[in-house]
């Protein structure tokens, strides 16, 4: 078997769809590049947060804020959330043609989870900002909630993507163009998580040690 | 297709050991926060390690990233990316925690 030539991140058509591989490799390269400048705004607001740590005001910190359980559920949500995405992604690229079922099936999965997600979240912001820690408590929180609340917004806008993908699969069948943008949905989806991860490991873990 | 199936178990192997290794990556630092009384250094420590290998894995296995040669584009997007995150986050820190010790 020869080796299959990778144009882009994320998963590659390769043989299955010559044609469409062959368009995808500019598109996917286009949308890596916001990717990366994406980067850039998260480690921006990654920096602020590190700045703003001991600016608690005389209010709480980290350790009596988060709720690990919680942080740790959401975590979970969103990884499982990647892996049923990779799933939706291998339908599409080795399902009998045009069949829209597996991918549908796993891209509605993975909407589910993402925003069984974002209710997890909002549920920790709503307790938060009823004990009176909202945004407006303390330069700590203002980061805390500015660089949560970024990602949860992306994810927000990752379901709603999602949602259009799976209408779009059904009305115009899994088309080149269909195949290009669920590529790009995928890079966007797992790039959020890696995101979470940092967040899980430095906002959260960090702040309750 | 004999081809497309041995890809197929390929791939569908990255993402399973992607799943199997962030889960495990998540949950040595969760538990060694959540149940155990190490001292807070190590403790730092370990969660930074385990957050910067799951970072690694994510790439590797969701976002199929390698070192091979046929990525340079990408990969030299990602480290010009890094250079810009260190100048600019790094640099951030840098300044005001330099400026904050000289407050004090």
């Amino acid at each position: 078997m020869s080796v299959e030539e990778l144009k882009h991140p994320g998963i590659n058509l390769g043989q299955t769809d010559p044609q469409s591989h062959a368009e995808a490799e500019e598109v996917v390269f286009g949308f890596w590049v916001f990717m990366m400048s994406d980067v850039v705004v998260f480690s921006l607001l990654f920096a602020v947060f590190g700045t703003m740590i001991t600016a608690t005001a005389g209010g709480p910190g980290g350790h009596a804020l988060f709720d690990i359980k919680s942080a740790f559920e959401e975590t979970v949500v969103l990884l499982v959330s990647s892996f049923t995405f990779g799933m939706a992604s291998l339908a599409m690229k080795y399902g009998e043609d045009r069949k829209v079922g597996w991918l549908a099936f796993w891209l509605v999965a993975t909407l589910v989870l993402g925003l069984s997600f974002i209710g997890l979240e909002l549920r920790d912001f709503v307790q938060l900002i009823d004990k009176g820690d909202g945004p407006d408590r303390s330069g700590f929180l203002s980061a805390y909630f500015a660089l949560v609340a970024t990602h949860g917004i992306h994810v927000t806008a990752g379901c709603v993507w999602i949602a259009v993908m799976v209408i779009q699969s059904f009305v115009f069948g899994i088309t080149r163009e269909v195949k290009t943008r669920i590529l790009r949905l995928g890079l966007f989806w797992h790039f959020l998580d890696i995101i979470w991860v940092t967040i899980f490991s430095f906002v959260y873990l960090r702040g309750i040690v | 297709m004999p081809v497309d199936r041995t890809a197929r178990k390929d791939e569908l192997r990255d993402y399973v050991l992607g799943l199997v290794s962030a889960l495990v990556l998540t949950g040595i630092p969760f538990a060694l926060v959540a149940w155990t009384r190490l001292p807070v250094n190590a403790l730092l420590w370990t969660i930074a390690a385990c957050g910067a290998l799951q970072v690694i894995a994510h790439l590797r296995f969701f976002l199929h990233i390698n070192l091979s040669k046929q990525k340079r584009d990408d990969l030299h997007l990602i480290l010009f990316t890094i250079m810009i995150v260190l100048l600019m986050a790094g640099g951030t820190l840098w300044i005001l925690f330099n400026l904050h010790a000289r407050m004090m």
